[in-house]
């Protein structure tokens, strides 16, 4: 006798029922993300600085000079050119940073399992780079191949909360947050205050999408110091924040892209970053950088050596070179954020003379100690601050 | 037993046999690469999606994340995103509507009545996609801008008040959604009109029917294979959108595309896992009633 055949598509049906038995069992219970702190003893770097004379370097767009006119279609770097000639170290350049949360987001699963990330210099910004150094994620630098960073280095940068010796970072470019407008289209914006509830401007402004740059304006406005709060005041500050958004007088929260905005006239004051805005003006001269009432947020974008990266000898020859006062210069006239570097405004008067008295690129200390830096943050407070915030700027 | 019977009972000629299974086993062969495609790029994935939906809310980057089966997770975040996830269908809704009612007589004229210009027309139909969907919706925003020609002109004639703005609205959003998709839905439609026997269509006219019932009963059911096909090719991917919203609106155009790609960014992983899985869902659900409602047999 036969047995009635099994019908093709009873078994296909069992087998995926089964298979998806076994998965949501099996499979989802073995799952989970595995810690991601390392530390100097958990993940050895080895330095081949020696036999190879290379170096990768990862940075943020805009921020190396460049030479007006192009060879064989590519575009030279004067000052990484001079580099390569004086160390023989052949540097790999490329502007891949965009958003610290982005580049962070590219770089963990490698870094948080000990594995190379492919780069030898990356460049984050002070609560990012707080973030990798305290998860054990940057190599230790040698203060003694880095002799011109001791001697030239801001007084004001150099003891972060985050890196007290900077052991495991060195500043690369400074910059200061505060409020830019269009003077075509309004009249001048001299406050948070102001920008935040001047009916005028209802619907015009934006904001920055870093949490800390503008949490750190909420955190003044609130009577707080972004550099020292508790949970309670973070709360009240974000409370304002959504008091603002609800009423819809703040158009979007930004990246870089509020440059165009602004250019185009469809905001007419913002929240934003005095490198952009000085860039910006020397195309439209109605675009202007106030320093805010309630002051600057300063920040840096500092270099690490993350785990793993084989050339940190060379990364420190770099280090070196660029705090060379002469050196600094020349990088500061062209990319407009503050430079870190002691003796730069002097060498600047043989570079471009017309920015030595820039206020933006050498602000006097005045300016300076009216500007505070935003709280380190451990990764868990981090999650909670930036998932709060990330909620108060929904809709 | 079947094999015994096999055995004795040589009726069935041995080459027919082997070439069935032989046959069969092609088939299977044949399945294999995509099976494979499948396993590896959409089954694990989805797994662990799920997976990282139910993993510990509390744990972090620093210190991991533990499988905790908190189903709980689904409550938090549905009751902290109910509005950017009903937002994000409610535009997406719209954005088929809106498709629809511009890309049907569009695939209509070109499937009936565009004659010898019909390839150039649906070049140009797919000409967009030639530029990348960022740029094409960048320039919406110069288009659309507060000084641009369109406001400039629309305060004018007092369509928009003298502070009125396009950029910036859920009416910017819907519309970049609305271009930016609209191809997805004429191509089907143009499909299944083309098809369509054109002495069915004079039946109707012989019989005495007007041009509006000829096209309520005999054309329109006919493309109905391709009213499905552009509705879920424009609805499925305009809710999980997030570039127009982000390019377009304001806090308060939020998809819940956005909401995802910063709790990702901030390492929320279970939230953004318990969205994503939750927005699948919705979608799965209503496109499940839909397809039953309006019927599939061309489709598969």
């Amino acid at each position: 006798m036969r047995s009635q055949p099994v019908r093709r598509r009873t078994v296909l049906r069992g087998l995926g029922l089964s298979a998806l038995g076994l998965t949501a069992g099996g499979t989802l219970a073995g799952c989970g993300i595995p810690a991601a702190k390392q530390s100097a003893d958990s993940c050895l770097s080895t330095d081949k600085s020696a036999e190879q004379k290379t170096l990768i370097f990862s940075n943020w767009p805009s921020y190396m000079d460049e030479s007006d006119e192009k060879v064989n279609g590519q575009t030279v770097l004067p000052t990484l050119v001079e580099f390569e000639k004086r160390s023989g170290v052949k540097v790999t350049y490329t502007p891949d940073i965009n958003d610290n949360a982005e580049f962070y987001a590219k770089i963990r699963d490698q870094l948080g399992a000990c594995q190379p990330c492919g780069r030898d210099i990356i460049v984050l910004t002070d609560w990012m780079a707080a973030r990798t150094v305290g998860l054990g994620w940057i190599q230790k630098l040698d203060h003694s191949k880095i002799p011109n960073v001791d001697k030239h280095l801001l007084k004001q940068l150099r003891a972060p909360g985050w890196d007290p010796n900077r052991d495991y970072s060195v500043p690369w470019q400074t910059g200061l947050t505060g409020i830019a407008y269009n003077a075509k289209f309004t009249k001048e914006v001299g406050s948070f205050a102001d920008l935040l509830s001047r009916p005028d401007l209802k619907g015009k402004v934006t904001l920055l999408s870093e949490m800390p740059d503008t949490m750190s304006f909420m955190l003044k406005l609130t009577g707080a110091d972004p550099a020292k709060f508790n949970d309670a005041a973070w709360s009240k500050a974000l409370e304002k924040l959504q008091d603002y958004v609800g009423t819809g007088h703040i158009r979007r929260f930004t990246g870089n892209d509020y440059v165009q905005d602004l250019n185009a006239g469809n905001i007419v004051a913002c929240e934003a970053w005095s490198g952009d805005v000085l860039a910006l003006q020397a195309d439209n001269p109605n675009i202007k950088f106030v320093v805010p009432e309630e002051g600057l947020a300063i920040w840096s974008d500092n270099m690490l050596v993350p785990n793993k990266a084989s050339h940190k000898a060379n990364a420190e020859a770099l280090m070196n070179y660029y705090y060379d006062p002469e050196v600094a210069a020349t990088l500061a006239a062209w990319v407009n954020y503050i430079c870190p570097v002691e003796g730069a405004q002097q060498a600047m008067e043989k570079v471009d003379p017309e920015l030595v008295d820039s206020p933006l690129i050498f602000p006097d200390s005045a300016t300076l100690e009216k500007s505070t830096g935003f709280m380190a943050l451990d990764t868990a407070k981090a999650k909670l601050y930036e998932t709060d915030f990330n909620l108060a700027i929904g809709g | 037993m079947s094999a015994l019977g096999h055995l004795s009972t040589p009726v069935t000629p041995e080459p027919v046999a082997a070439r069935k299974g032989g046959r069969r086993r092609t088939a299977y062969l044949l399945l294999l690469p995509g099976g494979l495609w499948l396993i590896l790029f959409f089954v694990v994935p989805l797994v662990s999606l799920v997976a990282a939906s139910l993993y510990d809310p509390n744990g972090s980057i620093e210190a991991g994340f533990r499988m905790t089966w908190s189903f709980h997770n689904y409550v938090d975040a549905i009751a902290d995103y109910a509005v950017p996830l009903g937002r994000s269908l409610w535009y997406s809704l719209l954005t088929t509507a809106f498709c629809l009612l511009l890309g049907f007589p569009l695939a209509y004229a070109i499937a009936f009545k565009a004659g010898r210009w019909k390839n150039l027309l649906l070049a140009l139909v797919i000409a967009p996609f030639f530029t990348s969907f960022l740029i094409r919706t960048l320039s919406w925003k110069l288009l659309l801008g507060d000084n641009g020609f369109v406001v400039d002109a629309l305060r004018t004639v007092h369509i928009l008040g003298s502070d009125g703005r396009l950029l910036a609205t859920t009416a910017a959003v819907v519309t970049g959604l609305t271009y930016n998709f609209l191809p997805f839905m004429v191509l089907p439609l143009y499909a299944s009109l083309e098809k369509i026997d054109h002495r069915l269509i004079e039946a109707g006219s012989d019989l005495y029917a007007s041009a509006f019932t000829t096209f309520r009963t005999v054309t329109f059911p006919l493309a109905m294979p391709g009213v499905v096909a552009g509705t879920l090719l424009t609805f499925i991917p305009a809710a999980g959108d997030y570039i127009n919203a982000q390019l377009l609106g304001t806090p308060k155009q939020r998809m819940i595309g956005n909401d995802i790609q910063r709790l990702f960014a901030a390492g929320a992983y279970p939230t953004a896992a318990a969205l994503s899985v939750t927005l699948m869902a919705a979608i799965t659900v209503l496109v499940l009633f839909y397809v039953r409602r309006a019927g599939t047999e061309e489709l598969v």
